[in-house]
């Protein structure tokens, strides 16, 4: 009985079938275990280990790793400030504690209704409209005060759902095309390129 | 004068709302390379991508061409485009990948064509929900134009892309980090040698890894040819390339200008580019490339933009990134911050990286916010060196990757031309700066 639900698992198929390795596979199926749950829950990270023929350990191991990955229960949309150097010269962090008093909670925190959880992040190349400040990763681009506080309002009322999807960066791709990667495959399709080459340069030389 | 009569080669569509579709890519040009490209033989191509001696657009800038070259003939090879951009400040390929995906993609079909590679991959870093829905998008269009997967356009060459994301880690910008992360692995740089992964790369095998914007010149340089590429710039800086302009100016953003042609000053103070200081006050000091790179003081404005130039004057062009520091900005807490970025960000596995960015970030930080003592500026020097041997630039490097040697260059920078400042920060027990 796999613990993700039946959409979330055929896409889990799908990307299996992108990679020459299932290791590979690793990440995007974090960012879907992720997707479902809003963190990456035990259940979860049993599936991947599954999935990708590690250990739970292994797949923890990766995940702590990665700034992405939650492996605590964080709010409904995740509120990154970003403070790093173009960001700190336009107020970076005064927006960031602004932020955090908005919010209720420090960084790191979570609010109490548990809607939002704060992040202080590094640089999100966006830098002209600075500070940059994402929610689920998705540019809200609220450099000051005023439209930081509206943004949070409309979040608050459902009035940004259509741009501002609940957790998961690949919530919205799909792939719809292309082969599988079949490592057999490959070598069969490179070998017949290479052949092609060799004749080829073989008659040039002639 | 800033020079601005150079075509635009990556950011052509930038006028277009609907640039990132397959319909304006298709009346703009598109695929037109790639289908010139597939009448040529892939030596040709590698050919023109070598006179065209297109640097690479990553950081490092090294030769395409000469990277591609040295890709280990085997039974199995592939192609990995690094779109990780995470250096501070820089944010070209968010453009490229947003608004232009299609040129990307088929930059990488005729990159992969002239390598006569069948699998590539794309990895975007995983905070571009966008850029990944977007090239995504693009990848799936190309198929189904018949651009991409079996028989591209009846050429007989097949070619796979897969479009992979990653989870939030500066690091996987290093190429071999990036292969770890692709195949499922916390993002450790490889132990070198060997040091290119054209011999040891993804899963072992023979592997080129290129810049997002590195492979969206290609359809122009194929289109143009590479004599038409190598006509703009200078010396070894050729064609033009995207410069990310931030910080204290009046429009920060990204730029397609020609290199060498340009200085730092034209960049920043042209009014069709960066429009000068806010409030016009004065520059006090600019990070030519990214914070891996040593600053640059005011007079160093009319240095051309050119790789040479600047490594000439020791610092790097980088990543084309810039920031402008103006004269109330406080040095001090500027350095500190991009060494807490570094602390943040070092992976762990070498010991004068993790060890000496935590402890330089503390020092930094009770010089900035109270709590420094005057020997600290020098403890901070002395910790840089065990970190960069001799802080020479080029720098020295004691770690397996590149990061290491990176922290000293902003805090060896800001106590080099600013030590007043840092002095001031003892004696008045942290920042004065409003």
């Amino acid at each position: 009985m796999s613990h993700f639900n039946a959409e979330i698992k055929k896409r889990a198929d799908q990307l299996l079938s992108l990679y020459p390795r299932r290791r590979s596979a690793m990440l995007p199926l974090l960012h879907l275990a992720q997707e479902q749950d809003g963190y990456l829950s035990e259940a979860g990270i049993e599936e991947v280990a599954e999935l990708t023929g590690t250990t739970p350990a292994d797949v923890r191991g990766t995940a702590a790793f990665y700034d992405m990955f939650h492996l605590e229960p964080v709010g409904k949309y995740v509120v990154g400030v970003c403070t790093n150097i173009a960001c700190l010269i336009a107020g970076g962090e005064e927006l960031l504690e602004h932020a955090s008093k908005k919010l209720g909670c420090a960084v790191g925190g979570t609010s109490a209704d548990g809607m939002f959880t704060l992040e202080e992040t590094e640089c999100l190349a966006d830098c002209n409209i600075a500070p940059c400040v994402q929610v689920n990763h998705r540019y809200v681009r609220t450099t000051t005060p005023e439209t930081f506080d509206a943004m949070i309002g409309e979040i608050r009322d459902g009035k940004r759902e259509d741009e501002i999807p609940p957790h998961g960066t690949l919530i919205r791709v799909r792939r719809d095309g292309g082969l599988r990667t079949n490592e057999a495959e490959v070598v069969a399709a490179r070998a017949k390129t290479l052949k092609a080459r060799d004749a080829r340069v073989a008659k040039e030389q002639k | 004068m800033a020079v601005l009569t150079s075509p635009k080669i990556v950011s052509s569509r930038r006028d277009f709302d609907d640039s990132y579709t397959l319909k304006r890519y298709l009346t703009t040009g598109g695929y037109e390379g790639l289908k010139k490209a597939l009448k040529m033989n892939p030596e040709k191509v590698c050919a023109e991508v070598d006179a065209a001696s297109l640097l690479g657009r990553g950081g490092a800038g090294f030769p395409a061409g000469r990277k591609w070259s040295m890709l280990r003939r085997a039974p199995l090879s592939y192609l990995v485009i690094n779109g990780d951009e995470s250096e501070p400040a820089t944010f070209k390929d968010h453009y490229l990948v947003e608004r232009d995906p299609h040129q990307l993609v088929e930059g990488v079909i005729i990159g992969a064509f002239a390598l006569q590679v069948t699998q590539a991959f794309i990895f975007l870093r995983g905070e571009f929900a966008l850029g990944l829905e977007r090239v995504q998008q693009a990848v799936n269009e190309a198929y189904k134009h018949g651009a991409l997967g079996e028989n591209i356009f009846g050429s007989g060459f097949s070619l796979d892309i897969v479009v992979h994301p990653g989870a939030g880690a500066y690091i996987c910008g290093e190429e071999t980090s990036l292969l770890e992360a692709l195949e499922g692995k916390r993002g450790f740089p490889r132990i070198k040698p060997p040091f290119f992964p054209a011999v040891n790369g993804l899963y072992g095998e023979p592997t080129v890894v290129n810049n997002v914007e590195t492979m969206s010149n290609l359809p122009w340089i194929v289109t143009n040819g590479g004599a038409a590429f190598a006509a703009l710039g200078e010396g070894r800086s050729t064609g033009t390339r995207l410069f990310a302009l931030a910080g204290n100016v009046v429009n920060p953003g990204v730029f397609e200008i020609e290199m060498v042609k340009n200085t730092f000053r034209d960049l920043i103070f042209d009014p069709a580019l960066g429009g000068g200081v806010p409030g016009n006050k004065k520059v006090k000091a600019i990070i030519p490339g990214g914070v891996s790179a040593p600053w640059f003081g005011p007079e160093l404005l009319d240095l051309p933009l050119g790789a040479d130039e600047v490594a000439g004057k020791g610092s790097m062009l980088g990543s084309g990134s810039i920031v402008v520091m103006d004269e109330d900005q406080c040095m001090v807490r500027a350095a500190w911050r991009i060494t807490k970025f570094f602390s943040r960000e070092s992976c762990g596995q070498c010991t004068p990286c993790r060890e000496g960015s935590g402890w330089i970030e503390r020092v930094m930080y009770r010089l900035e916010h109270g709590g420094g003592r005057m020997e600290d500026i020098d403890l901070v020097l002395d910790l840089c060196d065990n970190i960069a041997p001799g802080l020479t630039w080029p720098p020295q490097q004691t770690t397996i990757c590149v990061l290491g040697p990176s922290i000293p260059s902003a805090v060896h920078s800001a106590i080099s031309m600013f030590r007043h400042e840092f002095i001031e920060h003892v004696e008045n027990g942290g920042c004065t700066h409003v």
